[in-house]
């Protein structure tokens, strides 16, 4: 519904095949600190993925990376087949972010924001698609009141119906429920899961939130300064640990207990 | 968005323009600056031609010169600003990243803030020129076909100097916000916008004419002066207008660059 004219699917799209994220040797180095350092991993199409680590570890720094706002100072990343930056034209239109450190226009209401995006990511049938949003995300109550005057948890729906708008592929999210109600985060999850099932699309989020990774995601991977220090499900990680929870291994990894002290 | 890409769609262009009129018409502030400063310039000015003339034979002759090079210089000025302060809207919004981010390419962006610095232009200036017309008698209309090609000239330098200096705020946070407001004044002893070039000194006057508005002012006076149209001038601003363009957008782009080696973008403030 959202294939813009501009960006079209090739038929043979290479990317048909590929991870929907393939992330080799990334490294970024800010003056002389790393803030990404040689990581890899590919990610499966369909599946959610959490990026964990504490505060500095590197995760939105990858995520720049892989939308293409930070440029890598060495390594490659391929999204949905498609080299990045390079190739960012073919693969934008497929794919949407939420996150923290970008907001909507204040001062212009929720409709007309995202009929913006809307007609920016080219979406078809633009009026049907806003009340569909409306009415999944529960939007309809402040759909013609201005950005600036929605609450902490009315701002989080309406960034992810404009990240949801093209019906993405490709989700990345950046900390999506930082600073929501237990209620309000509990909803946004669960509406993150149908629309994962019923789309079958890829999601990759960085949280704090370790409950959430651990409800969403089928594979965490966890990050310290830059490095990956671990890569599995939840359970895996949590197993390797001797943890029952993720918090715990979140703990053991940042206070730098390894696997076989933690047991 | 691929930096290199030159695609361009009209509907992503039109979806920004839109973003910028929704946001024009629900705050009346903006609107009522974009007439407030204009407004104030031409009585000022307007009084003090009013009082040379008087007094003076040669501007008596010359009507109009000081309130024209007035209008044309708030053409050069706002266009500047109606393009620099819709981009600026952008950072204050924290809007940028959602923007780099969606299909939009930086021609797409580039294109939709030119259509605004026209828009705001229209609103600012167009009260100005009736304001001059009433209370000055001076129908800047009156300079007939000669007037596009001063404006389109003011227009494309406006143009070239708001890529650039937006290109810097990208690069370089909000703290750079005020190159946006003063740079354009560095141009105006050099463009000659209320005297003569052969005023300069002679090493200055190939500075000026180096700069596309110098060709208008002197084209405003040759029209206003002795009634002849210097289309030579207004040939020679326009191609010096092509490269400063072309130079401007190669510099953004750069910039853009530079932003996303240095991770700008995701911390688009101060």
């Amino acid at each position: 519904m959202t294939q813009d004219d501009a960006f079209p699917t090739p038929i043979s799209d290479r990317s048909s095949a590929s991870p929907a994220i393939a992330v080799s040797h990334l490294t970024k180095i800010y003056k002389s600190a790393p803030a990404v350092d040689d990581i890899s991993f590919a990610i499966r199409r369909g599946s959610i993925t959490g990026l964990l680590g504490g505060n500095g570890a590197g995760k939105t720094t990858t995520i720049a990376m892989i939308m293409g706002l930070v440029l890598p100072t060495s390594g490659t990343v391929e999204v949905l087949g498609h080299k990045m930056p390079d190739e960012a034209a073919a693969v934008l239109g497929r794919m949407n972010f939420e996150s923290p450190y970008v907001d909507m226009p204040m001062r212009l209401t929720v409709r007309q924001n995202l009929a913006i995006f809307g007609r920016l990511y080219a979406v078809d049938n633009l009026k049907a698609r806003i009340a569909e949003l409306a009415s999944d995300l529960d939007l309809s109550d402040f759909l013609d009141r201005s950005n600036g005057k929605l609450s902490a948890g009315q701002k989080t729906r309406v960034a992810l119906a404009k990240a949801l708008i093209n019906d993405p592929e490709l989700l990345l999210l950046d900390e999506p429920t930082a600073s929501l109600d237990p209620d309000t985060a509990d909803w946004v999850r669960s509406h993150l899961e149908r629309y994962c099932k019923r789309r079958g699309a890829t999601i990759l989020l960085a949280s704090h939130n370790m409950l959430e990774v651990e409800r969403l995601c089928d594979r965490v991977i966890i990050l310290k300064r830059g490095r990956i220090e671990d890569d599995d499900s939840p359970a895996g990680i949590m197993a390797r640990y001797n943890r029952t929870t993720l918090e715990e291994v979140f703990l053991d990894v940042a206070r730098g207990r390894d696997r076989e002290a933690a047991q | 968005m691929n930096d290199m890409s030159l695609r361009i769609a009209p509907h992503r262009i039109g979806a920004m323009i839109l973003r910028y009129w929704y946001l024009l018409l629900s705050s009346w502030p903006r609107l009522l600056e974009l007439m407030y400063w204009p407004t104030l310039q031409i009585i000022t000015w307007g009084f003090l031609q009013t009082y040379i003339a008087a007094n003076a034979g040669f501007f008596a002759r010359a009507g109009g010169t000081l309130i024209g090079a007035v209008i044309l210089w708030d053409i050069l000025f706002r266009g500047q600003l109606g393009f620099s302060i819709s981009f600026l809207e952008e950072m204050w919004a924290r809007n940028l990243g959602n923007l780099m981010m969606s299909p939009l390419t930086p021609i797409e962006f580039l294109l939709a803030l030119m259509t605004m610095s026209l828009i705001r232009l229209a609103i600012g200036v167009i009260p100005m020129t009736l304001l001059a017309m009433w209370f000055f008698d001076f129908n800047f209309y009156s300079l007939g076909l000669p007037l596009i090609a001063f404006f389109c000239n003011l227009v494309f330098t406006s143009w070239a100097v708001g890529i650039f200096v937006s290109g810097l705020v990208l690069r370089n946070g909000l703290g750079a916000e005020s190159i946006v407001w003063t740079l354009m004044f560095a141009l105006m002893p050099l463009a000659c916008v209320y005297y003569p070039v052969q005023v300069l000194p002679h090493w200055l006057q190939l500075v000026a004419w180096s700069l596309p508005p110098t060709y208008v002012f002197e084209g405003m006076r040759a029209l206003l002066i002795d009634h002849v149209f210097r289309f030579d001038l207004m040939l020679t601003a326009l191609g010096l207008n092509a490269a400063l363009l072309l130079a401007s957008f190669a510099a953004f782009i750069a910039l853009l660059r530079s932003a996303r080696r240095v991770g700008a973008l995701l911390s688009a403030g101060e």
